[in-house]
């Protein structure tokens, strides 16, 4: 599928070089490197407001550092031609728009919009992408159907297929599970890594499940105040002071019993509570439920 | 309406849907439609009128150049004013489309967004103060006063840090359309010989269509036109939000600045010729959109049938239900441009732009 791209894949390298970013004035990441290397999958975790979707707009040059640069192979990302960089960087923000009665095939279709020209003519390669988007995630039986009326986890995967029908090596995906209920949360996530492992596309996420980052990625960024806290595989960034520092607040950190990863319990109060009396094994469950109902 | 969209019945298509067949024969036949209804339209718009001509008469007045009976006088003044409706129309229709796109805002027309009232102020200023009073200079000034106000809304709509927000864009047109409106009632109402000079300009009409009048004007439609064509598949990226359309390396910027100058082309120079017309710019999009679907693509092509048509048939009625004098069409175009929406409406509702 990759093979349409004129460079194999994964040979995409994205990166942050003392990249300081600023709204207005008011400063809101801080002199932050990021490499990241081409096939992982990696996820960019803090609290609210510690700057981690502004970092992600900027990985995906729609925000200009005041200092230093985003470099995409090399070059600085915001001097390069906007639509050769759509070739090779793809963004799912937050909360995109669909617009009202557009068929699921019809908005995957705009992901070819990078690879038209002037007049906008549809090619065959095009029609292959989109058919390829359709199948991976799963859709292709409810290409005709509108985006309104189908489910919310069927529609994140549409617009998830908009991306990979950009035909991106790299993909940027900002908080990609929210608003889903945990069984769509983990859909996407195994889309995403299935992705990553048959077509080696570099993933970088912004994530609110410590849990969910420590499963599906090879790499996490840790943002505290808009700098970088901590950095380096789940095992060493996820633990009981990581969360303690970048989040404020308290947590158990234990190997998870099947993946041995870690697998953060988060202390609040109440659940601390609940869990001085229980034995070992229950603490999981009762703490992981208690996550799931705080997303 | 609502069955174009709803096609679960439909064999499924590989991949790209827009391509099915059903929905390319769909909007094959309803275009050919349109243009069957254009040319009927526009061949009642030469044949009716305070004297009514046969079809004969048409032929015979184009094949024979020398004709001067009164038949032919008729049909020489109706073809200007027939060309003219579906130049306005088509124009009008086409920016409504691109200020609803790039505004992502149903309501974005040409009147709203100021235009209307800038025109309209720059006639009153030159009437009242400079003393102009021909059609040809009129043309001028409304198409000054227009793009000035475009320009003016424009520059107001993007202080802050955010840019030309659709939101803040469409606060400044109305700010500054009712702002205008004002200063034009302050002006009016103590000139009572202006106010009857400028009622004629106002009510808006193809009674003044005139080749000759139209011909220095037709370059600005030309380069709307082609603006058109290149903003429509980046409107359709922009419709997925801004940072989705950024990221599918669209330049926002440059869509935005050209997308609107085209539709301010295209609107004032159609309120240069046929004064303030309302209901077209706000209408004929959305009946496009709820016939073809949500692709821009479609829509301004769709726009681009509808507009005229709506605009040469409210002529023609204008003309003969009030024999020997004529409504005007901006008025016979709210009129029956209003019930045909709702109609359509009730078939389906709007859809968000």
């Amino acid at each position: 599928m990759t093979g349409h791209s004129p460079q194999p894949p994964t040979s995409h390298t994205l990166a942050a070089r003392h990249v300081t970013l600023a709204y207005e004035r008011r400063e809101i990441v801080h002199d932050l490197d990021l490499d990241i290397t081409p096939g992982t999958v990696g996820a960019i975790i803090g609290a609210n407001g510690c700057g981690k979707s502004t970092l992600l707009k900027a990985l995906a040059r729609l925000l200009t550092p005041t200092h230093g640069a985003v470099t995409l192979d090399g070059k600085a990302i915001n001097t390069m031609p906007t639509r050769k960089v759509a070739t090779i960087v793809g963004l799912l923000p937050q909360s995109p728009m669909a617009p009202e009665g557009i068929t699921i095939a019809d908005l995957v279709s705009r992901g070819r919009h990078p690879y038209q020209g002037m007049l906008g003519s549809w090619s065959d390669e095009d029609d292959r992408a989109v058919a390829h988007a359709l199948e991976v995630t799963g859709l292709a039986d409810l290409a005709d159907r509108p985006v309104d009326e189908v489910s919310g986890g069927q529609r994140q995967r549409a617009w998830i297929a908009l991306a990979l029908a950009q035909q991106t090596d790299i993909l940027l995906l900002d908080e990609p599970t929210t608003y889903l209920d945990i069984a769509y949360q983990l859909e996407v996530l195994d889309l995403l890594s299935e992705l990553n492992a048959t077509e080696h596309t570099t993933i970088v996420m912004v994530l609110h499940d410590l849990n969910q980052a420590a499963r599906y990625t090879d790499w996490i960024l840790a943002v505290k105040d808009g700098r970088q806290a901590y950095f380096g595989t789940p095992d060493e960034v996820i633990s009981e002071r990581m969360v303690a520092e970048v989040f404020d607040t308290d947590a158990r950190i234990i190997a998870d019993p099947d993946t041995g990863l870690p697998l953060m319990l988060p202390g609040t109060r109440h659940s601390l509570a609940r869990l001085r009396g229980d034995s070992h094994g229950e603490h999981a469950q009762t703490a992981t439920n208690h996550d799931d109902n705080l997303l | 309406m609502r069955s174009f969209n709803d096609s679960r019945d439909v064999p499924r298509s590989k991949g790209h849907a827009p391509s099915a067949g059903e929905h390319a024969y769909r909007r094959a036949a309803f275009h050919a439609l349109l243009i069957v209804a254009i040319i009927a339209a526009c061949a009642l718009s030469v044949m009716f009128g305070a004297r009514p001509v046969g079809l004969d008469d048409v032929i015979r007045a184009f094949s024979d150049t020398s004709a001067d009976d009164i038949a032919a006088e008729a049909i020489q003044l109706r073809v200007p004013r027939t060309v003219l409706g579906l130049l306005v129309g088509a124009a009008l229709g086409v920016a409504g489309a691109l200020m609803q796109g790039v505004m992502r805002n149903p309501l974005a027309d040409p009147s709203i967004l100021g235009l209307n009232s800038g025109a309209a102020f720059a006639i009153v200023c030159s009437i009242a103060f400079a003393g102009l009073s021909t059609p040809r200079q009129y043309i001028w000034v409304a198409l000054l006063g227009a793009s000035l106000t475009a320009v003016l809304v424009w520059l107001v709509g993007s202080v802050g840090r955010s840019g030309p927000t659709p939101l803040k864009l469409t606060l400044a047109g109305a700010v500054i359309s009712s702002a205008l409106a004002s200063l034009t009632s302050a002006i009016l109402l103590p000139r009572v010989d202006v106010i009857s000079t400028y009622r004629f300009w106002q009510v808006g009409g193809l009674s003044g269509g005139r080749f000759e009048l139209m011909a220095p004007i037709l370059p600005l439609f030309a380069i709307g036109f082609v603006l058109v064509l290149w903003s429509a598949r980046h409107l359709n990226a922009l419709a997925l939000g801004d940072q989705l359309a950024a990221g599918l390396g669209v330049s926002m910027t440059r869509v935005r600045v050209l997308a609107w100058a085209a539709a301010v082309l295209l609107s004032a120079s159609s309120t240069a010729l046929a004064g303030p017309i309302g209901f077209v710019g706000l209408v004929v999009p959305h009946a496009a959109r709820l016939v073809v679907g949500p692709d821009y693509r479609r829509i301004i092509t769709a726009s681009m049938l509808m507009g005229p048509l709506l605009m040469v048939a409210a002529d023609v009625i204008g003309r003969v239900v009030t024999r020997p004098d004529d409504v005007e069409v901006g008025i016979v175009t709210a009129l029956i441009g209003a019930p045909v929406f709702v109609m359509l409406v009730r078939g389906s509702k709007v859809k968000e732009v």
